[in-house]
């Protein structure tokens, strides 16, 4: 295995076939460390290509590896893995702390050892008063963290999350979300499937999108849109003269639509290069002193880049 | 030159392994079996059928002990029916089967395998474990079963039993029964955890395999010996009596020596169990299609 495959997670030409339905089909991605997202609508094969990576089924054709372990190989792979399933189920009559504690005793811990990983991991998601009631009896949200706190308790370098925020309060999405956020500056690789992009969006370094079986794009989000050619970029610049700003566009051929601001100090483009259009603008703060508060894309953004891929109604595009 | 380096390379791997990990990542598993699998209510049905017999044989003996119009040598043989007739071919068979393919299956029906799969532990180490919480679990129910039935058979007959068992060939009959117990837990054990791990239900082989038990008396001699019945009956210390149908059940059709048998059910026990090993590697999750 080569340096660079001992970092990422590689999926090399990877399909699988649940008897004759398609799961996943000629899957190539390549994972560097940091927080990637899995995006798609229901049943496009985030699940699955989840399950892959950890090896909870297997590829009917292709090949695997995560940080050049393949998946075939658990005794060594879910020592750097770590994976919060979107089961919601739980082996009966254990309490939150049991529940961390029987599992880490798994890895060959010792009391002692799977004792105080258990702690940590309790503290982190914010369990730890509640570790002593029966998981049974836990709210949605309470079950999602301890699964949470189970996929992390071992300290692993790789964190698959499958819909994590379902069921979460705001406090605690808003939470789960800044320690997400947190394991990726770390150097973790965070694979994170969720419905609530918006929010993945924030923390985001890279997205994947998947649409019945076949992975539509992958890289970082603004090189994602960039890619995105039949839909124009939004860019929304806050200015002084946004009349000046609309008529120099529309001299070039590329701006194809502009919508002022209703309060008048700001228009949104709409423009097939915004290469050009950032040129422009730069010329006229130069040239024409034109006084500039903002400039950002306003479709530079995970929602966005599904919208156009995929659609609202999960029909690839 | 060639068997010194493989003698050696199978040196090295031996000593590169950490056993000592694996004894812990098993033990690990033996225990959490048992606190799921033997203080529950859904073990309720294995307790019956381990000491139904006892509470049947309890009654019995309440007629007082030092009963004179009693016949030892009877009750001896009414003993070796109830073990032969109802332990072996009923009680232990489908106690086994229940208790051994509730460990897999209840981890698919309760969702909850893939936390065993995503534990960094070999797939082996997962059958041993089960098996050996299986084993444990059923050894410990039934042999208390049978000790319980041998104690109250000769209780009832006061002095007479207790020179029967002491000083006579009782104490020989009990560690035969025990013994004849663990092996068919064993053996049983070994051969319905694999069934589980191959078929997904499992209880369609379990009937075939109640019938294959059953009739295995009357095939050829080759075919017997992959049946545990067939390791087992050599064992007992007593003979059952059965007319008709039911000397299907204790008929010992070619006589083996004790230590070949119980080399032989071990070695059919090991041949499952390893048939379950090299299957499990490949064992997926997916529980919708499964249940």
């Amino acid at each position: 295995m080569n340096a660079p495959a001992q970092n990422r997670i590689l999926f090399e030409n990877v399909s699988k076939f649940y008897g004759e339905v398609l799961g996943v089909n000629r899957v190539n991605l390549s994972l560097s460390a940091g927080v990637t997202s899995l995006v798609g609508p229901n049943g496009s094969g985030k699940t699955t290509l989840m399950n892959l990576m950890t090896g909870l089924i297997r590829p009917t054709n292709g090949a695997i590896s995560v940080l050049g372990i393949a998946p075939s190989q658990p005794e060594k792979l879910a020592r750097v893995l770590g994976y919060c399933t979107q089961f919601d189920s739980f082996p009966p009559g254990l309490t939150g702390r049991e529940f961390i504690h029987d599992w880490l005793r798994l890895h060959g811990f010792n009391h002692q050892e799977a004792g105080r990983l258990t702690e940590d991991a309790l503290a982190r998601v914010e369990l730890t008063e509640a570790a002593d009631r029966k998981v049974a009896g836990y709210s949605k949200g309470m079950r999602q963290r301890i699964r949470l706190a189970q996929a992390i308790s071992h300290h692993p370098t790789v964190l698959i999350l499958d819909e994590p925020l379902n069921g979460l309060d705001p406090q605690a999405r808003a939470a789960s979300i800044a320690l997400f956020e947190a394991l990726g500056k770390e150097g973790m690789h965070v694979v994170i499937s969720s419905h609530i992009l918006h929010e993945v969006d924030r923390i985001s370094d890279e997205v994947v999108l998947i649409s019945s079986g076949y992975i539509v794009a992958e890289g970082k989000i603004p090189d994602v849109r960039t890619e995105v050619k039949e839909h124009p970029m939004q860019i929304l610049v806050r200015c002084a003269q946004p009349e000046l700003l609309a008529s120099r566009v529309f001299a070039q051929n590329h701006a194809v639509e502009g919508k002022l601001q209703l309060d008048g100090k700001g228009i949104l483009i709409r423009t097939t290069n915004a290469d050009e259009f950032y040129s422009l603008l730069n010329r006229l703060i130069v040239e024409d002193g034109m006084q500039v508060e903002a400039v950002a894309p306003a479709d530079d953004d995970v929602n966005s880049v599904y919208q156009y891929l995929i659609g609202s109604d999960g029909e690839r595009i | 030159m060639s068997q010194v380096s493989n003698s050696s390379g199978l040196r090295t791997w031996i000593t590169s392994q950490p056993w000592r990990l694996w004894g812990h990542q098993v033990m690990a598993v033996v225990q959490q079996e048992l606190k799921r699998n033997l203080f529950t209510p859904r073990a309720t049905w294995v307790y019956l059928l381990a000491f139904g017999p006892v509470v049947i044989l309890a009654i019995d003996a309440m007629q007082g002990p030092g009963c004179l119009s009693c016949s030892l040598d009877e009750d001896t043989t009414v003993l070796a029916a109830i073990f032969q007739l109802y332990y072996l071919r009923l009680g232990i068979f489908f106690g086994v089967m229940g208790i051994f393919t509730w460990l897999f299956r209840g981890q698919i029906v309760q969702r909850t395998l893939h936390y065993s799969f995503l534990a960094p532990l070999r797939r082996e180490l997962l059958i041993i474990g089960k098996f050996l919480a299986g084993a444990l679990m059923a050894t410990v129910l039934f042999g208390a079963g049978v000790l319980l039935s041998f104690s109250l058979v000769y209780w009832h007959f006061a002095a007479r039993g207790y020179d029967y068992v002491f000083h006579g060939p009782g104490l020989e009959q009990l560690a035969a029964y025990l013994g004849i117990t663990a092996l068919a837990c064993i053996g049983y054990g070994a051969i319905f955890l694999t069934l589980t791990i191959i078929f997904k239900n499992p209880v369609i082989p379990g009937i075939v395999m109640l019938g294959w038990e059953t009739f295995s008396g009357v095939f050829p001699a080759m075919l017997q010996r992959l049946s545990v019945s067939f390791y087992l009956k050599h064992l007992c210390p007593v003979s059952a009596p059965a007319d008709g149908i039911l000397a299907l059940l204790t008929v010992v059709t070619e006589p083996v020596a004790a230590w070949a048998t119980v080399l032989g059910l071990l070695l059919l026990a090991s041949v499952a169990l390893a048939v379950a090993c090299i299957r499990s590697r490949t064992l997926e999750i997916s529980y919708s299609s499964e249940q």
